[in-house]
């Protein structure tokens, strides 16, 4: 499958996601350009994670104007898969391709550790090599990451099944304890209504061996996407 | 300064919006209450932003004021604004 990985100004995890594509997954994927409108004929686009335009103004709000993302909006209204994790998540959010937005974190404090998040919905490209219900612990690091949407939309959103991980604890459940940053119900990753467009607050990227810190749990999302092409 | 449109000074004022959770003021409250302000509620922290706009009246810098709000300073789901203009 073709990957293309989004590099803005500010961009952190790029390296991260182009590894754990092309050097533990075996995927062909290349850097791309915020400046450049080229998407290079990938498959699925990833917007990393990072501090793009130096989260001025609002994290993700000065991203969602550069060429590429003119190309990325275009991609998604054709049904083209894009991932968005952590900024990217913020960017998708501002680009108005996912709903709602991501706030300044509860606590105030930046966060980074890992969490625990059960798979709400499995039948999605995001998630379909996954079970529902399933536990994955991966990484989070971010000051602004609380989710936030009218309660109305969020009801509308959950009946969709659009709510594809929530925060939970060791046990698979709910509680404000496990709630990393005050997310409205405990959401760390939608998709949109279409299910082609994808955020989440956790980083799959720094989870995908299993040598390392983080473990190997975030492979399962990538996973999905790559036999969901098939 | 451009000859032919006065510049005019418009005042954005974004606040998070009622309802949403302002993790800001409300430290900022408990700050205050700590220090003998217990007459304060409903502390909220925002964004004061400083436009200097060429058109030839304040009703067109509104105009013009409101559109960079709607598209890009501020984001309705969040945040509440309001703005004046200085034309004096």
């Amino acid at each position: 499958m073709k990957w293309g990985v989004v590099r803005f100004p500010g961009s952190l995890d790029d390296h991260d996601a182009l590894h754990a594509l092309r050097d533990v997954l075996g995927q062909d994927a290349r850097m791309l350009w915020h400046k450049d409108a080229r998407l290079e004929g990938a498959e699925c686009i990833v917007l990393p994670g990072g501090f793009s335009y130096g989260d001025y103004l609002r994290c993700g709000a000065i991203a969602r104007f550069s060429p590429i993302m003119q190309s990325v909006t275009r991609f998604a209204a054709e049904g083209g898969m894009v991932l968005g994790i952590c900024n990217g998540f913020q960017i998708l959010c501002e680009a108005h391709l996912l709903p709602g937005a991501l706030t300044r974190n509860r606590s105030l404090s930046f966060i980074c550790e890992q969490v625990t998040v059960r798979v709400e919905n499995a039948r999605t490209p995001f998630t379909c090599a996954t079970r529902e219900g399933e536990l994955l612990r991966l990484p989070i690091k971010h000051g602004e990451g609380c989710y936030v949407a009218p309660e109305a939309e969020l009801r509308e959103m959950e009946e969709r099944g659009q709510v594809l991980l929530r925060y939970v604890d060791a046990g698979g459940r709910v509680s404000d304890e496990a709630n990393p940053n005050g997310s409205m119900r405990a959401i760390a990753g939608v998709a949109n209504e279409r299910f082609n467009v994808f955020g989440l607050m956790p980083h799959p990227e720094h989870a995908v061996e299993r040598t390392l810190a983080g473990g190997e749990d975030g492979c399962k999302l990538f996973r999905s996407l790559i036999e969901h092409a098939r | 300064m451009r000859t032919g449109s006065p510049n005019l000074i418009v005042k954005v004022f974004v606040t998070p919006r009622q309802g949403i959770l302002d993790p800001q003021g409300r430290a900022a409250e408990g700050a205050l209450k700590s220090l003998g302000f217990t007459n304060v509620s409903s502390v909220r922290v925002g964004r004061y932003i400083v436009l200097d706009i060429a058109a030839p009246s304040a009703s067109a810098a509104a105009d013009e004021a409101k559109k960079m709000c709607e598209q890009l300073l501020v984001n309705p789901l969040i945040e509440d604004y309001r703005f004046e203009v200085d034309d004096a």
